[in-house]
């Protein structure tokens, strides 16, 4: 019995590394299942709530449709691209966060210093608004 | 005399080092394209976000979108994750036959995709609402169109691959370049998730 669970244990790392050596990562058919059976959910319910003129208020659809986006990618992460923080010693999530950093900075950035465009901009006058290219 | 010592003990080191990971790094590798791709999109969406709603007294997403057939385009790219999926489950028994079937399942699937959104493209400019009409279609046309520019390659690539696999059959070179083809249509899925979010719902939504 207790010559049984090394063994076990011995076994289960050794197919654990090589099933790391040929492929980084890959799913079962479960996790494929489970994947897309959540993204039909989470497309469905975003689609129904434009199409189908669900809340009056449309900040609150618009809200969740992001929401639901938001989990969609994550899910997509997961199931799909099998990401976890373990594969390649953590650098591909390394490279993802580093990533994700500099997409909410262009973004948030992009619509930030665009939305205030009017309010930075100098003081015009109708004598130089008359001149404008 | 201790400085050609330290050389000939870094040498074999290196060597080992070069042979003990090749795949992996491949991984690495093309996961780091696809982040750089990631950096593309997000300048696109950035770009719509900014001037998506400026119309110039033409149409607005509300008037041109028609959101049935997005989500059944949704619903092909979908289905062609999946069935890529299910290839390399197939590819991981070391099926050939069934690994190419469900391969060119998703490249069917792949090629309805992109049938609708010529569709709704050609609808577009029928309807004199091209990519010069206002810098929200030509935003959007930028960015639609560069995702269907990935997946119209994806599925060259799959072909290619295809052909690979039924030549030479499933050989580790094969595998690899299966995974990687893998990892690639997945963060298409991804991306038109956001597209489908951002650009069809709240611009329909208004």
């Amino acid at each position: 019995m207790t010559d049984k669970a090394p063994a076990h244990e011995d076994a289960h790392a050794a197919h654990h590394a090589h099933s790391h050596g040929h492929e980084a990562s890959h799913g079962s058919l479960k996790s494929y299942t489970t994947g897309f059976i959540l993204s039909v959910i989470l497309t469905a319910i975003p689609f129904w709530l434009v199409m189908g003129d669900v809340f009056d208020n449309k900040a609150v659809t618009g809200a969740l449709v992001m929401i639901f986006g938001v989990i969609q990618i994550v899910v997509h992460m997961i199931y799909f691209l099998h990401m976890n923080t373990k594969s390649e010693g953590g650098w591909t999530a390394m490279a993802l966060i580093f990533t994700i950093v500099i997409v909410v900075i262009a973004l948030s950035g992009s619509l930030w210093v665009m939305h205030h465009l009017n309010a930075n901009m100098m003081v015009m006058s109708p004598e130089m608004m008359k001149n404008m290219p | 005399m201790s400085a050609s010592k330290t050389e000939t003990a870094e040498n074999p080191q290196f060597y080992l080092e070069e042979d003990h990971h090749p795949e992996n790094s491949t991984n690495l590798g093309f996961w780091l394209y696809l982040m750089s791709d990631c950096l593309i999109f997000a300048i696109l969406f950035a770009t719509y976000a900014v001037v998506g709603r400026n119309y110039a007294a033409g149409p607005s997403p509300a008037d041109l979108f028609d959101l049935p057939l997005v989500a059944l385009n949704t619903a092909m790219l979908l289905f062609s994750s999946i069935t890529y999926g299910f290839a390399m489950l197939q590819m991981e028994r070391g099926a050939k036959a069934e690994t190419l079937f469900w391969l060119g399942v998703t490249g069917v699937f792949g090629l309805a995709f992109l049938g609708i959104e010529l569709y709704e493209f050609s609808h577009l400019l029928h309807e004199g609402a091209g990519p010069q009409r206002s810098a929200f279609l030509s935003a959007f046309f930028t960015l639609v169109g560069t995702h269907g520019l990935h997946v119209t390659f994806g599925i060259i690539w799959l072909v290619t691959l295809m052909v690979q696999v039924s030549k030479h059959g499933l050989i580790p070179e094969n595998r690899r370049r299966l995974m990687c083809l893998s990892m690639f249509w997945h963060f298409l899925d991804v991306i038109w998730i956001g597209v489908f979010s951002v650009v069809y719902l709240m611009g329909v939504l208004g």
